[in-house]
């Protein structure tokens, strides 16, 4: 099946107050095996998901930030984020994950995911999006 | 009548933190918890009327929740005191009564 669409999974939620943003995790990595065009979008309190130094050990539930690493590996390597949502949380790009992808085209140089677009921008990749999925 | 308010949800999502600051009375305790605990970081939108609230109240945020979501103690708006489990337990027990703004 040669049938590929482009996906977009847009994340508006923190981390293990819900059990959105584990799920949205777990449907990125399923799709992505199926071998579709697949972005990401961190949004509004889903950019949380991203804050570098999760340590749940106290709370008793599985910290998957680190899966977040293995998204390169798994051809996702679009990663946005929307900077109106990082200021208004007082948050800058050093304070995420450092999310890297090889670049199969250029010689497997590594080259980060995480990119920072304003919400103009990201509306302008929404629209070019054949799916939608919104956790 | 000594107060413990609880929050436990991100101000960004709901307004839970912005009603407890308009209505708790002077003097109670706030605790942020879960999601709550970004409330209680420096230099976002809802960090002015945080640092406001502490001139007359005190503000307290659970430790583990913090490490859980990888806010740091120096991410925190000075004069925020961050406790442990035993710490909400003692909470709840120094306050005649517990409000949850859930």
């Amino acid at each position: 099946m040669s049938d590929i669409k482009k996906f977009m999974y847009v994340n508006r939620k923190a981390p293990y107050g819900t059990i959105y943003a584990w799920e949205s995790l777990e449907v990125v990595l399923i799709g992505a095996a199926f071998e579709q065009e697949v972005s990401m979008a961190f949004v509004d309190d889903g950019v949380y998901q991203i804050l570098k130094g999760q340590d749940t050990t106290e709370i008793g539930v599985k910290n998957f930030s680190p899966t977040y690493s293995a998204l390169g590996d798994y051809d996702v390597n679009k990663i946005y984020v929307e900077k109106e949502s990082l200021e208004e949380r007082g948050l800058t790009v050093d304070d995420l994950l450092d999310l890297k992808y090889e670049d199969e085209d250029d010689d497997w140089a590594e080259k980060d995911s995480i990119k920072v677009v304003t919400s103009k921008e990201l509306a302008e990749i929404l629209e070019q999006q054949e799916v939608v999925l919104s956790f | 009548m000594s107060t413990l308010h609880t929050i436990n949800k991100s101000p960004f999502d709901r307004a839970s933190l912005q009603s407890c600051l308009r209505l708790a009375a002077d003097g109670n305790a706030i605790l942020l918890f879960e999601d709550g605990v970004y409330g209680a970081m420096k230099g976002s939108t809802v960090a002015e009327l945080v640092e406001k609230a502490l001139s007359n109240k005190t503000i307290y945020v659970l430790g583990p929740d913090m490490k859980a979501r990888g806010v740091d103690e120096s991410k925190l708006i000075d004069g925020i005191k961050v406790v442990d489990y035993k710490g909400f337990v003692e909470l709840t027990v120094e306050n005649d009564k517990v409000n949850a703004w859930v």
